[in-house]
Order: C-alpha cells, then structure tokens, then sequence
C-alpha cells in the first residue's frame, strides 16, 4: 500500500494531537487515579522495550530485569531526598541512575557471557533476587538504603525550577503533577522507542539478530559475540535505570517491596504477549498488562449489576480472569499479538521437513 | 610463506587427546583436503585452527601472522572464512539477511550490494528466494548460502567443513563444481570431508588424518593411485 509523506505527516500530527489530549480525556472521564495508572503504563512501556532488547532482539532471557529499575530508582532516591540530605537537580540524578543501571547490566553480562536459555534465565533470576535483598538489607550497620522502610520524601521531578509535583497552570490550563508526569514520561517514552527504531535497524541489530539465531555463527561471521552481548544487556539495563530514576521521582516513595520477582515476570509477560522483537507489539502488551488488572479491579460492580450481588471477591477474580487472558493469547496468537517479522516466519515455517525434503528431489532434478 | 601454516597443534577435550600435534600448510591458491573417517579429529583440526577451541599446543599462521590465540571473529577480519559442519545457516533470518551477515565486518556497502547481486546470479535458487528465511531452503540450497555467505566476508582462504553431509549426490556435484570455481578466481580452499574421492578429484593436494594424526599427505593424484587410500577411504 503506498502512502504519501503527507499521508504519514497527518497520520503523525493526529497522533500527537490523540496523545497529547489523552490525561485530559482519561482526566475528566475516568479520573485521576486512571491517569496516575496511564503515567505508570508509559514507564512500564519503557522498561519493556528495555527488556525487549535483551530478550528480544539478542534472545538472552532474562528474569531478574527489575533489578536495574530498582538500580535506577535506588539511585534516585539516594541522591534526591532527605535520606542522605543529598538533593542533586534532575537532569544529573536520572542519567547517573541509568548509567549506574548500565553498569549493573555489564556486571550481570560479564559472568554469565557462556550461558544460555534455561541456565542464563536461573542465573538472572538470582541476580534480580541479590539485588532486592540488598536493598532489604543494606540499612545495617551503615543505614543505606533505610532498608524494608524504603526511602521516603524523594525530591519529586523539577524540570527549570518547576517541580512537577505541584499543580501548575499553562495558558489557562490546569495542569496536576499526574499530568504534568505523563507529558515528561511521554516524551522520554518516545526517545526510548526511537533508540530501539534506531537500534533495530543498525549494525548492532543485525549482530543481535545473529547471536539469537546462532552463536556460533554469529562468531564466525566476524561478530564480537562477547561485547555484543555485553550491549545489549548495558542497553537494556540503562533503560530499565531511566525508568527507575522516574518511577522514584514520581512516586516520592520507594521500598524493596516493589522490585520483587513478579514484576520481573509481569514485564517479560509484556513483551510475550506484545510481541517479542516487535516495537509496536512491546508497547501494546505493557499498555495491556499495566491497564488491564486494573480495569479487572471493576470486576465487583459489574456483578453487582447483573447479579444483584458480589458472588466472587474482584481480588480474587482479578488475577484469575488475567491468568485466563495470558493463556488464551498464547493459544490463539503464540507468536504474540503484534508479533515480530521473524516470529512470524517461524510460525509459518511448519512443516519444514516435508518442503525441504521435495526441495532436495527438485534440486537433483535441477 | 604459506598463507595457512599449522604448526604441531594439539587439541584436548580434558583427558581425551582429539588432535595429536598436526602440522600442515596451505598455500597462496591452493586446494587442499583432509580426508579421514568418523572420529579422526577433522573437525576439531578445523575449530581449533579458527579459534573456536583453545588449543593444547602447537601454533596456527595465516598470511604471515600467529592467530593461535585470536578470538574467532578477529580471525575471521584477517580473511579466513569458515563454512561450518551443519553449514551454520541461521534459519528464522531470510536469505538476503544471511548474505548480509557474511558481510557483518565490511563497511564498503556498494561493493557489498553488487557482491550480492552477483551471488544471486550465480546461484539462481538463492535470487528466486531472497526474502524467505533460510530455514525454508533445501538442504543443498543452505548450503550454498553457507559458502555465499563466507565468501561475501571476502576471504583469501575458506574452510569448509563436510559440504557433502547429508546432500543428494546430484547437489553434492554442483557444491565441488562451485568450489572449484571459487578456486579459480583466487580464493584458496581448505576441505575436510569424508567423502575422499571426491575431495581428492577436486584439490590439489590432500592430506590423511586417523586418531588425531596425519598419517598421510600428497599431491591428489598421487594418494587417489595409493592402494592403502583407496582400501581404506574409497570403500567398495
């Protein structure tokens, strides 16, 4: 289908438009906790498609990549509140915190470059775990991280002497943090995804696709295996650290609690479900996952109007009618809803043997 | 000076001695061939001389330099491709991107472009499916697209592991046709293969290997004549 460039002009400045009217839709329609889980959603977004460049394009599975949010957010914290009485601007605070994450993501690569699937997935898993117990306990005998408390009163985002943690008013407008959060997280949501655009296509995109497919190959084709690798999990790691840094900033609150194992799954979940190694797929499938056990939270109201009563308590029907979504997507799009090009291929693939054993007889007919 | 010159290489799987101090060379424009039976320690030779196993001992030259202890892709940069036992392909990537990545480490993109061009010439089959993935190709058809895609790295000598593996005789014929036409325009071949007659009719030169050892080398003509070779490797 051939489009115009000023086909795909309109078709962008609508979107803008779609996007930037969005909090106050969500705002008026639904209310603000709606557009406190929308802020969420968009850094759940970013971490997807951080963790999307580890699984998905480099195939290195990885069940411990909250750990680098909480890196990102630890840092935050620890340079942003009252904690250490540290109160360093944003703009220095969010890339220390997405460089340390970096760093993280070298230290967790390192060690486990000889690893794969099953054995890298136990070894990150660990990892993710080490970290979160640190955190636990790194308030004895010198108090770091304030321990199982969590670190409160962190600095909210203040971008020019305007923090973002007040309500603002902009040519009449009135902005509340939420809003003003979701056009921050908005922003830098859309440079994370044109790194990845960006990535996807270069170089380096192409030497993840070959480590995917097959190391040894990939070896063999003159790629450096062992610093590809390294990058994909820094990139990864560094992306997840910049979501954490925001996170921090916008909750004003962190606590280990909040970087346990389930997020890691649920963020792996995303980019399953979304599509693994496809853009569009990654952002659906964090949209999805991050809305939907909320909007399932409504499941009581719902039996209330049509059974007069609550028959089954929404908390438990919650992740109930979630687990039977995951399911039923695996069974009917196992490639994931929007699934990548390659994935795809695979799907179609069946059947292999049949058409490469008609092909030989063809090409001795040949 | 030999372009490929191995030296004494020993390679060890811990305690099990796979190669045994093998010395062999391969010059500027040759073809040559080891041949040997199941087990012989061919293949080991091969990953040991590209870096993808450490070596016990002995030492690996080509085009003048020691690359004994260089890591694989360097090895690669420098000119040696390798075409892999089970050809390597990667399955789930098109043709075309699997062309790309034999050029992963070249940055001139238009003689690159044209290099392709030509391949799909050359190997009609490969032009006719550039955007299905490679896994869709028969098995001589990867094949080809191994040694396409190795050549497309620019290499002055390839190392080709087994093309013959599991291929119908008719494929088997236009893979050493191919290979010979690599050779005639400068690109010196190294072959392992267990197929002996054929990789005999087609070097220049071969050498025998049993048990991690040569026990035998000579021009191709002079070990196809040898009663011994053809006892043991021509079979009946």
């Amino acid at each position: 289908m051939p489009r115009s460039k000023r086909q795909v002009w309109l078709t962008f400045i609508a979107l803008g438009m779609m996007l930037a009217l969005l909090p106050f839709a969500v705002d008026f329609g639904l209310g603000r906790s709606w557009l406190r889980i929308m802020d969420l959603a968009l850094l759940y977004v970013m971490l997807a498609l951080g963790l999307n460049i580890v699984v998905g394009y480099a195939g290195l599975l990885d069940l411990g990549y909250i750990a680098f949010y909480a890196v990102g957010a630890y840092c935050y914290a620890l340079l942003a509140s009252p904690q250490f009485g540290l109160h360093l601007p944003f703009w220095a605070v969010l890339p220390i915190g997405a460089a340390v994450a970096g760093l993280f993501g070298v230290l967790l690569g390192a060690p486990t470059l000889r690893l794969r699937g099953d054995y890298l997935a136990i070894v990150t898993l660990g990892f993710g775990e080490i970290i979160r117990i640190f955190l636990n306990n790194l308030n004895a005998p010198v108090n770091i991280t304030n321990g199982p408390q969590g670190i409160n009163q962190i600095d909210p985002v203040s971008l020019w002497g305007v923090s973002l943690g007040k309500t603002h008013q902009l040519f009449g407008i009135t902005l509340s943090a939420p809003h003003q959060y979701y056009f921050l997280f908005l922003l830098l949501t859309l440079l994370v995804v044109f790194v990845s655009l960006r990535l996807q296509d270069s170089r380096i995109g192409r030497a993840w696709a070959a480590i995917r497919e097959d190391e040894v190959a990939a070896e063999a084709m003159g790629i450096n295996v062992r610093n590809i690798k390294l990058l994909a999990f820094a990139m990864g790691a560094t992306f997840g650290g910049l979501a954490g840094g925001l996170f921090a900033g916008f909750q004003g609150f962190i606590s280990p609690e909040s970087f346990n194992l389930m997020e890691s799954i649920m963020i792996l979940c995303m980019i399953v479900l979304g599509g693994m190694g496809n853009i569009p797929g990654v952002i659906l499938g964090a949209l999805l996952l991050t809305v939907l056990p909320e909007a399932l939270r409504y499941t009581g109201n719902l039996q209330r109007a049509w059974l007069g009563h609550v028959v089954i308590d929404p908390s438990d029907l919650r992740m109930l009618l979630f687990g039977m979504a995951l399911i039923l997507v695996m069974l009917f799009r196992p490639a994931g809803l929007l699934p990548s090009r390659q994935r795809k291929r695979e799907l179609v693939a069946k059947g292999d043997v049949a058409v490469q054993e008609q092909a030989s007889v063809y090409d001795a007919k040949r | 000076m030999s372009l490929l010159f191995v030296e004494n290489l020993a390679v060890s799987y811990g305690n099990i001695k796979a190669v045994r101090g093998v010395s062999l060379k391969v010059d500027e424009g040759e073809r040559v061939c080891l041949i040997g039976a199941n087990g012989a320690g061919k293949t080991t030779l091969l990953k040991a001389i590209v870096g993808m196993l450490p070596p016990a001992k002995g030492s690996v030259h080509f085009a003048g330099q020691s690359i004994t202890h260089k890591p694989s892709f360097q090895i690669v940069r420098l000119g040696l491709a390798m075409v892999p036992e089970g050809r390597g392909i990667f399955s789930r990537l098109t043709v075309a991107e699997n062309l790309a990545m034999g050029a992963y480490a070249r940055r001139d993109d238009a003689a690159v472009r044209q290099e392709t061009d030509a391949m799909y010439q050359r190997f009609e089959r490969l032009g006719e499916r550039r955007n299905q993935p490679a896994g869709q190709l028969s098995g001589g058809e990867q094949q080809m697209l191994a040694i396409g895609r190795a050549l497309l790295s620019r290499p002055r000598l390839l190392l080709l592991d087994e093309p013959s593996m599991g291929l119908a005789p008719m494929m088997v014929e236009k893979i050493f046709d191919t290979l010979r036409d690599i050779a005639a325009r400068g690109v010196s071949i190294f072959l392992v293969e267990q197929n002996a007659r054929l990789a005999l009719e087609s070097c220049d030169r071969g050498y025998i290997m049993a048990s991690g050892n040569i026990t035998g080398a000579g021009t191709a003509a002079t070990l196809i004549d040898d009663p011994a070779v053809q006892e043991a490797y021509f079979g009946a």
